[in-house]
């Protein structure tokens, strides 16, 4: 009883409070419109070719469509075909997991490694490897050197030396067997894989409190391995989570590289992946619902697996 | 003899450090360095080698009489083309200059508000870009190309250059390197008068002449080496990459001119890096995630 009569004042409150919160918020909008115009043009693109386009995507691959027809609901079947009835998809898939779980890990690790040893040498020297170890991912697509080295007959740098040590006698197709493309793959991967995080990681390493590392020294940290992780680490928490989403993202999504070294598609599907399975769809077979199902299985891989290892890094040092 | 070898290497006698130790990491460093390093070497050798030596065998990685006649040959290829080599460099030129100085405007512009102020919309905005970090422009790739269809872009430069604009790790970098101008500084601006887009263009802009440069070398290379993807089918619109990647379809005839092409696609990204390499460390400094 006493809830019904105390029922109608609480309504005009919240009523109240809702109107009084829209003209704060009507306010606020007024008075940071310039702001609004500042962030427009760069928003208006954003949101034109990368936020919508995931909504259209997820929303695409419910539905069949080839861009001639109109699109026609059909349910889960986008996805029931691809994890049943599709085997390309699952060697992709497993290709694309496995190129993650190997060249993510490794080359994570190696950015933080040689970024940590670079920051031990005197600024010049430092400067010079800096350059070495990024060089190779900004350098403009030129993996096909890779081909030169590993062509498969005896000019190839590999073979030529492999022949002349005599551990092979005839030059070995490298590019199109089955058993040594992978492998090249991922190597090239990880030569182009030191970038952007491994800048981040130099540049937070020198940034870290010098008086923070004599104190320790104080405190009875007794090595370089002690002070890595108790103080370099710990310090370097938001690099370390900035570098592990860029290498994350590319360790997904390896296609390129495949596409330049083993050909599309690659011998046996050997070197596969998640994207060249989708290009495959979207480009040339013009199934572009059934694509967006392939990309939306693509997204939820890379985000599920950033989400889940920023919650790891956070405990870094804990 | 350690101090000398120390000297040698640069290194400084630093707290907690091990002579035995340091030599094994720098011997590390060495080894990975040269894998690093030993195939652009080659790249840079086989652009300067003549054509026997390209096909001697056992094959030599130093060059022995370099020569300039690889350049020759693809200056003479491109010449003789149906659309002329200076075709693709001044469409490559155009794409990579408008994308990235637009792309460095219009991030400093988005990016200035987010670094400063909270306002409806701020968090969420931000929190949409740091998401869109997390996975790649595959995934977009079919929407996008429904997109271009429906703005009637297909085959113009607009495809490539638009999208490029909003490249959300330049925002992200941007902002995050703008938070630690002072407040004081544009508190005093707005005490003198200025409105936000003075503030941004003559207070902020300038302040942050490192990370314009850290866009570059982010936007640049991918720019610069771009085939034009699916949207550019015009012979007459295709970029330097894609001409380069016809040559060295070519086969062995033209091996020597693929290898001028390889060097002429690596060597301008990295005589940009190391123009601005010291800028581009200080803003990668602050380009961690906060929690």
């Amino acid at each position: 009883m006493q809830a019904d009569t105390t029922k109608p004042s609480a309504v005009s409150a919240a009523a109240e409070r809702r109107e009084s919160r829209w003209s704060v918020l009507a306010k606020e909008l007024h008075r940071s419109r310039h702001l609004y115009v500042l962030m427009a043009p760069f928003m208006l693109i954003f949101f034109l070719f990368t936020v919508i386009p995931v909504g259209i995507s997820l929303a695409l691959s419910f539905f069949h469509f080839n861009m001639l027809e109109m699109p026609r609901f059909v349910g889960w079947q986008n996805y029931s075909r691809l994890f049943l009835n599709d085997d390309v998809f699952l060697i992709a898939l497993k290709n694309t997991l496995l190129f993650a779980v190997i060249t993510g890990p490794v080359s994570y690790i190696a950015c933080f490694l040689f970024a940590w040893i670079i920051n031990e040498l005197s600024p010049k020297v430092r400067a010079v490897m800096t350059l070495v170890f990024y060089a190779p991912s900004i350098s403009g697509n030129v993996f096909f050197i890779w081909l030169i080295i590993f062509s498969g007959d005896s000019y190839g740098y590999m073979n030529g030396f492999l022949m002349r040590l005599g551990v092979t006698l005839e030059p070995i197709q490298w590019l199109s067997n089955e058993k040594y493309v992978l492998a090249i793959v991922i190597i090239v991967q990880l030569w182009l894989s030191l970038g952007t995080s491994f800048l981040a990681f130099i540049a937070g390493l020198q940034t870290i409190d010098r008086s923070l590392v004599e104190a320790s020294a104080v405190d009875g940290i007794k090595n370089r391995w002690q002070e890595l992780w108790y103080i370099t680490l710990p310090s370097m928490r938001p690099q370390l989570m900035f570098g592990a989403v860029m290498q994350i993202t590319s360790a997904f999504a390896v296609a390129d590289i495949s596409i330049a070294l083993a050909g599309f598609p690659s011998v046996n599907y050997a070197a596969h992946t998640v994207v060249t399975h989708l290009m495959d769809y979207g480009t040339i077979r013009f199934e572009m619902g059934y694509a967006s199902a392939i990309a939306t299985v693509l997204f939820g891989l890379m985000l599920g697996t950033n989400m889940l290892t920023q919650k790891m890094l956070r405990k870094i040092g804990e | 003899m350690t101090h000398k070898i120390r000297a040698a290497f640069g290194m400084s006698r630093k707290l907690n450090r091990s002579f035995t130790v340091s030599f094994m990491l720098f011997a590390l460093l060495a080894l990975f360095g040269s894998f690093m390093v030993l195939p652009l070497v080659y790249a840079v050798n086989n652009a300067f080698k003549p054509l026997d030596e390209l096909f001697i065998f056992p094959p030599r990685f130093w060059v022995n009489n370099p020569t300039t006649e690889n350049f020759a040959d693809l200056i003479n290829l491109m010449g003789n083309s149906w659309v002329p080599l200076s075709r693709y460099i001044a469409n490559t030129l155009l794409i990579t200059l408008l994308g990235t100085a637009g792309h460095i405007l219009l991030a400093s512009a988005a990016a200035y508000p987010l670094a400063k102020y909270r306002f409806p919309g701020s968090k969420i905005l931000f929190t949409i870009v740091v998401l869109s970090l997390m996975f790649s422009p595959h995934v977009t790739a079919i929407p996008n190309y429904m997109v271009m269809s429906g703005l009637g872009w297909i085959n113009t430069h607009a495809s490539i250059i638009v999208p490029s604009l909003a490249f959300s790790l330049g925002l992200f970098l941007m902002k995050q390197f703008m938070e630690q101008i002072p407040d004081a500084l544009l508190e005093a601006a707005k005490i003198d008068g200025a409105n936000e887009y003075r503030i941004f263009w003559s207070i902020v802009m300038p302040n942050v002449k490192p990370a314009w440069l850290t866009l570059m070398i982010l936007q640049f290379p991918a720019l610069w080496g771009t085939d034009g993807g699916s949207f550019i089918y015009s012979e007459n619109l295709k970029t330097l990459h894609y001409a380069l990647g016809q040559i060295t379809q070519g086969g062995i005839a033209r091996a020597g001119v693929g290898a001028a092409v390889a060097l002429l696609l690596m060597i301008v990204p990295i005589t940009l890096f190391v123009i601005s390499q010291s800028s581009v460390m200080q803003t990668m400094a602050t380009s961690g995630m906060k929690e």
